[in-house]
């Protein structure tokens, strides 16, 4: 009887301990990240990382601005959204509304497998196929720009896109659109003016979780955008190399000392970039969260 | 069939559906006289809806639905080849069985169907106003135009959605069971603004209530397992039916 109890008391305390293991390790990644990227203000000063305009670590004394790195991770993201949103949506009220079932159960596997491709082998093929064509078709010194890092990563954001949004617009109540075709409205009127407007705040979470996989993509990125650290323009900008935050920490992580100026400045970038995409999901959850009870689910 | 008249605004010819490989419909043969109120009644599954879906095609949606035999809406066949669906929409409106107005203000769902029809926006106002007094709802909503439709109660949305059907100037509507989510006094509206609309237009209503048919209908028909049983006017139905099995099922022998 006392063994008994003692080996479920046992389970249940290595259960929690298993769940809890997630929140202590997304609560030292914070102290760490934070920690390590507060180090910097020692030697340099905070307003000089958030609005200094050069990314010069080998001068003296060494620049930690992170405005290039921000401008090229928005805009690198701001043109994939642009690309995958209008694809993405487009896809989904093909596959939910149009569709023929046998049609949907074809393209949903080629989709699923889309999101399951390593990002080093999307980077492979941006490198040795989008980067000369880019280059080419523009005209330009080199293929690797922000635009081909927008491209690629349209790709890759596709099927969170897709899925998400198809999920919403098939949350659309099949009344509602019976309802507008018994006016006589054609399919096309219903849902352009009724499952969408219905559809929209699941589609807007789709969006931001897009935006949260594309910010914080890294190999991709790396491989494709060239890695100049320079402020890009806009949006003449696209056809310039850029650098994004992640490159930046990828590429730069293996050869600084630890503990310099350098290691701080990269921790700090790093902090940056988790206060974004932590933004950047809680907001998705929130709208997600909202649509679902407005629709009762 | 005694007591019809001639002239029909619906006649349905040897009228057959199948979902898949399940017979739905059998021989269907009905006239449906105009500007009057016909009840559809009779069991769950035993086609009435399914039927009442055939008046606007709104079966077209179902894609393992398979149809033959003729829906005459003035003599012509509207599963013709070159009928236009959405035109025929137009002139057949169809409420729901629960209200399902459009995430929008109670405004913009009635200027829906007009806005898709292109009517012009200072026309629309109009038709706005004279429906939402068609449909007794005006000095409900009349100061919440702007407000989401969705805010009001059940018995207003499914007035709503009435005023919605009526705001594309259809010269029949269809309701599938349009008070079964709704409580004694809004089905009581309902039926009143029922009552009144058929002064304009050919209804067709497919109610489980037995006294709402009783109260609203001018003429009944029965359906069971797919065909329909009886069909004529509702006094005769209820009070003096020819079939046995009509009689069963009025008294509440079955069902």
């Amino acid at each position: 009887m006392f063994h008994r109890k003692l080996k479920e008391k046992g389970i249940e305390i290595s259960l929690f301990l298993a769940a809890a293991t997630t929140v202590v390790v997304l609560l030292f990644i914070c102290i760490f990240l934070f920690r390590d990227g507060y180090l910097l203000f020692e030697t340099s000063s905070f307003t000089g990382f958030i609005t200094g305009s050069s990314w010069y670590t080998a001068s003296t004394p060494p620049r930690f601005g992170i405005l290039p790195l921000l401008f090229g991770s928005f805009l690198v993201t701001a043109g994939a959204i642009a690309i995958a949103v209008p694809l993405g949506v487009a896809a989904a009220i093909y596959i939910s509304e149009l569709a023929s079932p046998k049609i949907a159960d074809l393209l949903k596997p080629f989709i699923e497998i889309l999101a399951g491709i390593p990002s080093v082998v999307y980077g492979f093929f941006g490198l040795v196929v989008l980067v000369p064509l880019i280059k080419d078709i523009f005209d330009i010194p080199t293929g690797q720009t922000a635009l081909t890092g927008s491209i690629m990563l349209a790709m890759m954001a596709l099927p969170t896109i897709i899925s998400i949004s198809e999920d919403a617009i098939n949350a659309v109540p099949q009344a509602l659109k019976e309802g507008s075709l018994a006016l006589g409205s054609t399919l096309w009127q219903t849902i352009y003016k009724v499952t969408l407007p219905a559809a929209l705040s699941g589609i807007s979470a789709a969006v931001i979780l897009g935006v949260g996989r594309a910010i914080g993509e890294t190999m991709t990125v790396l491989m494709v955008t060239g890695n100049m650290a320079i402020i890009p323009g806009f949006p003449e900008g696209f056809l310039d190399p850029v650098r994004t935050m992640t490159a930046t920490i990828a590429l730069e992580m293996g050869e600084v000392p630890k503990g310099s100026p350098h290691f701080h400045a990269l921790f700090a970038v790093g902090s940056v970039l988790f206060i974004t995409t932590f933004i950047i999901n809680m907001v998705a959850d929130k709208i997600k969260r909202k649509y679902k009870l407005k629709e009762g689910l | 069939m005694s007591g019809i008249n001639d002239f029909a605004d619906i006649k349905v010819e040897d009228l057959n559906l199948w979902y898949g490989s399940n017979q739905a419909l059998q021989d269907i043969n009905i006239k449906i006289p105009s500007k009057s109120v016909t009840a559809l009644i009779g069991p769950s599954g035993c086609g009435k809806s399914t039927f009442l879906r055939c008046i606007n095609r709104m079966n077209d949606l179902i894609k393992v639905c398979h149809i033959e035999g003729r829906v005459k809406i003035d003599n012509k066949n509207i599963y013709d080849e070159d009928v236009d669906v959405v035109e025929l929409r137009k002139r057949v409106g169809m409420v729901f069985q629960k209200p399902n107005p459009f995430p929008m203000s109670v405004y913009d769902n009635i200027a829906y169907g007009p806005k898709i029809h292109k009517v012009s926006k200072k026309d629309i106002k109009g038709i706005v106003d004279k429906t939402l007094q068609d449909s007794a709802l005006y000095g409900e909503v009349s100061d919440r135009l702007d407000s989401s439709a969705l805010d009001l109660s059940g018995g207003q949305q499914q007035r709503l959605c009435i005023a919605r059907t009526m705001a594309v100037e259809p010269e029949i509507i269809l309701f599938d069971e349009p008070c079964s989510a709704l409580d004694p006094i809004s089905t009581n509206k309902i039926e009143d603004l029922i009552l009144k609309l058929k002064e304009d237009y050919t209804i067709v209503i497919v109610t489980h209530n037995m006294q709402q048919a009783a109260r609203i209908s001018d003429y009944t028909a029965f359906f069971l397992m797919g065909e329909i049983i009886e069909f004529g006017e509702t006094n005769q139905i209820f009070e003096n039916p020819e079939e046995k099995r009509t009689e069963d099922y009025i008294t509440g022998r079955f069902g």
